[in-house]
């Protein structure tokens, strides 16, 4: 039996719907359980002495002072915490070229970026680890340091790891066509250089990790604030040289993620490490400081692009040259590659084109590591697919709209495959824009943007188009020899009193995975989500699975939940067939009760059923199952990735005289294929959104020539607020993917992937009759009226 | 980072406080709202400091006018003197500084004081005081000793506070008929400290032009003033880019932040002539 999705008034039909999420109350309560609410008895804090250099070798470390601090448990050197933790190398088989050199927990002789650990202080409370480390006195001798990406690979640069031969990390070309021969013919070529800026998450919870290594039981149990803790199991146990099935990895609550902890982080492993040489619960909460210059960063590309139109605006050719400093590491295990890689395969991703080309260059510098970040690589592709189209548009005359209108795959075509070689099983570009030209009224837009004009108000659209790629499959990481894995698993459990347990793979950062789990386990049963209790995060009670990155959470976690609820379902029904002495196909279940499929009439309920079976089973045939506990796991395998897509719009006015920008209003229309919460994904959509904002007008790491961090506090790194956020409208398109029942793709990244190149097009959009255009992000006050002349010196 | 505090003691009154100060060897440190100090002692930009709480000290908040003058207790908070209705009445200009400064779980903590004596170059209290010729009141081990805004703001959180005293007040001349008040910021995002701002007074006797976030502590622009005076605005936003010395940082350089003050006296101009008719 398939459920009838279309069908609104089916039984039990909680998938579709907005319902309350299971974990809010504890949240907003205050009842949630971080990391740094786990207490454990001879718990100690661990705090670390970071590099204040970017590149220098190591030399005496002089402990005495630092251990005369009242409460100082022990001290640790790099060399150290080497006898017990191998280093790792960030590296994938798939990403041809790709390397780096093996990285350790502490720095060992040599630091390569301010804030690499290099000495741990272990106490009994964080406040003396922190003051014992403040006296730790390490004799740094510093080196020439890497820190401009452009100049990188030039002959008079010095080389970051020598061993290493060169300072570049990966590069890739990919070619497709006749780029050069077109470009040479083409009716319009134009070309421009994008920048975007060094970012990074905040998560509002910083990473957090508490280990504990229990030597009689010969087990090391981690609680951590983690995307991926089946990841972290093996990473753990590899390093650490244990098996893995005596590492255990639990994630409770997590405060928000955004990528930035599905990584391996050296302070994380190094606390691990010291709680096996310790013997006792050792914890590590970063504090903000140590987030702005450990978290991985993200995005700091710089890229000159080329596109080629005919006089009917139709796209010839896109070339693309993008380059990436990635800091002075590829990280584990995921690596530093994906990135640069993710815009090659995306760039000019809605467009129906023939000749393309894009090479991603990929070096190392003395800054902190950069990595994967919500929607990674898509804001980059998408601004310098964007801004291409939206210049070549004006270039031609034409209307923003019209020139996509005119490019966009039609609806019709799919199954395709572009010319980055990317398989589109199914997208809707041309339904999603005429949705949200609908929902924005953009000829009413352009009138009002008119008649403003005229006054001397300067407004602008901006219209961004994207795809972004969800469900991965192993041809992610898999392929490449990393032991993360592509599938994910569901168990799903119906206890004596009637009511479900579901454990799950996927793991909840404060999105909202738990509501989504509970709402299709209680479809695919026949309970109320009410019914239904969700476990994740825990690697010795959850099904083994990937977790949550890559928009992955509901498409491959939602329908192993579908099926193995569906499985549930059936295993009730065999047992109740039974009873009832009536075929499984004539029952069903709605709503907690067993009931008479045709009439919908009661039969019995759950808690009759769940009675009879644990604690009556003597009354049932001989020989009835009664396997009420059902596991199924889902893997994509017709595609490598699920792709989804979208458009967004920015409406917003540039005060011409300051500079500064006001976001008035934003839409996006997105195709995630089948929505389980309308409400979720729409937050989704909201919160992406303002990340992606925030790289267009706030967002920038700031670094001076000789590596040091410059701006690594909330005061100043500018987030988003909500203040300067423009109200947002949201639409929908609905692809189902067929590889799956559920037919759910990713909703996570959308946001995050158009919002910039939204708001680059319609900054452009306004400057445009003044003869400015501005292509560096985070488009600042004072870079607008640069691009304007109104500031020259 | 955790905060590393010498030691703490909360007084009872004005007196308790100069005691616990005198008695703190150097080490003494006033604690106000906290909404400075305490992020301070958190990023352990400050440590080992002895905090006498004076929070609690009754007689130090308040707002009361005193005949030609509006005394404000250095205790009164953010919050408070932006819906205290002698300030509204009498010196408008703090009331529309509030506006500007900070969140208001940080208004609701913050006061005048705390703010003043802090003197961030760009908060917004400092040029307020400024602009409106202000008197603070300080007592100290000798006793007490007013203090001309001009003479108090010496540097980047740098003021005539000295060792051992304590800012217990300011006065305030109230506005006279017709005086008109304008504050103009601009700051990457609302309640962020400001990129550059201006205070404009326009009295019978005359403009008073205060800038901040344009140089080490708020500046009085008396060139800009005197062209003011005559209507020369193009000869006021030109004399004032010379009086300002901005910072270049993260978020501008300092030729921006020029720019800015230049495009915000004329603003400002334009808000007390819309205030005017
Ligand atoms: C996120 C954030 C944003 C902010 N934005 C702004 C802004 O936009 N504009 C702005 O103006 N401010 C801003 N502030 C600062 C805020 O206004 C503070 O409240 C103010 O600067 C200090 O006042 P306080 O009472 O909190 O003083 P505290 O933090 O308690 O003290 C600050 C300093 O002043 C000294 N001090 C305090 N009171 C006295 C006294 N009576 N006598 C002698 N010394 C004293 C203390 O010893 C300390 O050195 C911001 C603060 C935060 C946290």
């Amino acid at each position: 039996m398939t459920i009838s999705f279309g069908n609104p008034d089916r039984p039990n039909s909680y998938i579709g719907k907005t319902v309350p999420r299971p974990n809010a109350p504890r949240l907003v309560q205050g009842r949630g359980k971080y990391v740094d609410d786990i207490v454990l008895p001879r718990m100690a804090h661990v705090a670390f002495v970071r590099s204040p250099h970017a590149h220098a070798t190591i030399g005496a470390i002089d402990t005495a002072g630092a251990k005369e601090v009242k409460g100082v448990l022990r001290i640790f050197t790099g060399a150290e915490i080497a006898e017990v933790c191998t280093p790792w190398v960030g590296v994938l088989a798939h990403l041809k070229g790709l390397k780096s050199p093996p990285q350790h927990a502490l720095a060992v002789d040599r630091a390569c970026w301010v804030g690499e650990p290099v000495v741990a202080v272990v106490a009994t409370s964080r406040a003396a680890a922190e003051e014992a480390a403040a006296l730790v006195d390490v004799d740094y001798d510093p080196l020439p340091v890497v820190t401009d990406m452009m100049s990188a690979l030039d002959a008079d640069t010095p080389v970051l790891h020598a061993d290493m031969g060169d300072n570049l990390a990966f590069r890739r070309l990919h070619e497709e066509g006749d780029v050069d021969g077109v470009m040479a013919t083409a009716h319009k070529v134009v070309s421009a250089r994008f920048k975007t800026a060094r970012h990074t998450g905040v998560t509002l919870e910083p990473r957090s990790i508490l280990a504990d290594w229990n030597p009689a039981e010969q087990q090391l149990t981690t609680w951590n604030a983690t995307q991926a803790p089946h990841m972290i199991q093996t990473v753990l146990a590899t390093h650490l040289g244990l098996p893995e099935g005596r590492v255990r990895v639990i994630c409770d609550d997590v405060g928000g993620s955004y990528g930035i902890k599905v990584h391996v982080y050296p302070d994380e492993v190094a606390t691990a490490a010291i709680s096996k040489i310790m013997e006792r619960p050792v914890k590590f909460v970063a504090d903000r400081l140590e987030s702005f210059s450990t978290d991985i960063h993200a995005r700091d590309h710089e890229i000159e692009a080329k596109i080629a139109v005919d006089a009917e605006g139709r796209i010839l050719a896109i070339d693309v040259d993008d380059w990436t400093a990635i800091g002075a590491y590829s990280v584990y295990p995921r690596t530093s590659a994906i990135e640069g890689n993710q815009v090659v395969n995306l760039c000019g991703g809605p467009y129906d084109f023939a000749n393309y080309r894009a090479q991603t260059t990929v070096v190392f510098q003395n800054k902190t590591p950069t990595c994967q970040y919500r929607a990674v690589g898509h804001p980059i592709a998408v601004a310098v697919t964007e801004g291409l189209v939206d210049l070549a548009a004006a270039e031609l005359g034409m209307d923003p709209v019209e020139i996509r209108r005119r490019n966009m795959y039609a609806d019709d075509v799919y199954p395709v495959t572009s010319p980055a070689k990317m398989k589109f099983e199914g997208l809707s570009h041309h339904a999603s824009l005429n949705k949200l030209l609908e929902l924005m009224d953009y000829d009413g837009l352009r009138a009002e943007q008119a008649a403003l004009r005229g006054k001397g108000i300067h407004r602008g659209i901006g219209i961004a188009s994207f795809i972004e790629l969800t469900n991965p499959s192993p041809f992610m990481y898999g392929i490449g020899g990393a032991r993360i894995s592509a599938q994910d698993g569901c168990t799903v459990r119906m206890d004596p009193d009637g009511s479900l347990v579901a454990l799950s793979g996927v793991t909840e950062q404060g999105q909202g995975t738990e509501a989504m789990l509970s709402q299709i386990v209680a479809e695919g049963v026949g309970v109320s989500p009410d019914r239904v209790r969700v476990i994740t995060g825990d690697t010795q009670v959850t099904p083994y699975g990937g977790g949550t990155w890559a928009s992955r959470g509901a498409g491959i976690g939602g329908e192993a939940a579908l099926q193995s609820a569906r499985a549930l379902r059936g295993a009730i029904l065999e047992v109740a067939g039974a009873m009832l002495q009536s075929p499984a196909e004539a029952l069903d279940i709605r709503d907690g009760q067993v009931v008479d499929a045709a009439s919908g009439e009661v039969r019995m309920p759950l808690e009759e059923l769940g009675r009879i079976v644990y604690f009556r089973g003597d009354t049932l045939p001989k020989g009835v199952p009664r396997e009420l506990v059902q596991t199924r796991h889902f893997i994509t395998s017709d595609y490598p990735f699920a792709f989804t897509n979208g458009v967004q719009a920015s409406y917003l006015e540039v005060d011409t005289e300051t500079g500064i920008v006001t976001l008035l209003k934003h839409w996006c229309v997105e195709d995630c294929g089948r929505i389980i919460n309308p409400q979720l994904v729409d937050e989704q959509i909201r919160g992406g959104i303002v990340q992606g904002l925030g790289g267009a007008l706030f967002e920038e790491i700031h670094y001076d020539a000789e590596g040091q961090l410059l701006n690594g506090s909330m005061a100043d790194y500018l987030v988003p607020m909500a203040a300067e956020m423009p109200d947002m409208v949201v639409g929908h398109v609905e692809t189902p993917t067929m590889e799956s029942e559920l037919g759910a793709k990713g909703a996570g990244e959308a946001g995050t992937a158009g919002a910039p190149a939204a708001v680059m097009n319609a900054i452009n959009d306004a400057l445009r009759p003044l003869g400015g255009q501005v292509t560096a992000m985070p488009f600042t006050p004072e870079r607008i009226l640069r691009a304007l002349g109104r500031i020259t010196d | 980072m955790k905060a590393l505090a010498g030691g703490y003691a909360q007084a009872r009154d004005l007196r308790h406080a100069l005691d616990l100060l005198g008695q703190a060897d150097g080490m003494g440190r006033v604690l106000a709202g906290g909404q400075s100090l305490i992020a301070a002692m958190n990023m352990r930009l400050t440590s080992g400091d002895l905090l006498v709480d004076i929070s609690r000290i009754a007689e130090l908040r308040g707002v009361a006018l005193d005949g030609g003058w509006l005394r404000i207790g250095a205790l009164t908070r953010h919050a408070e003197i932006g819906r205290d209705a002698l300030i509204a009445r009498h010196a408008p200009l703090l009331t529309r500084a509030v506006g500007h400064i900070a969140h208001s779980a940080i208004r609701n903590r913050g006061t005048i004081g705390g703010s003043l004596a802090h003197a961030d170059p760009a908060a917004e209290f400092p040029a307020c005081v400024l602009a409106l010729e202000a008197v603070l009141h300080l007592d100290g081990p000798d006793g007490r000793r007013d203090v001309a805004a001009e003479d108090f703001f010496l540097g980047v959180f740098e003021t005539a506070i000295e060792e051992g005293e304590i800012l217990t007040g300011i006065s305030v001349p109230v506005a006279q008929d017709g005086e008109r008040h304008v504050l103009r910021e601009a700051a990457r995002r609302s309640g962020d400290y400001a990129l550059a701002g201006l205070c404009l007074l326009r009295r019978t006797a005359g403009h008073r032009l205060a800038a901040f976030g344009v140089g080490p502590c708020p500046i009085l622009a008396r060139g800009a003033m005197e062209k003011l005076d005559h209507g020369d605005i193009d000869g006021a936003v030109a004399a004032l880019s010379g009086e300002i010395d901005p910072p270049g940082d993260t978020q501008a350089s300092a030729a921006y932040r020029r720019h800015l003050a230049g495009v915000l006296l004329r603003r400002a101009l334009s808000d007390l002539e819309g205030e005017q008719s």
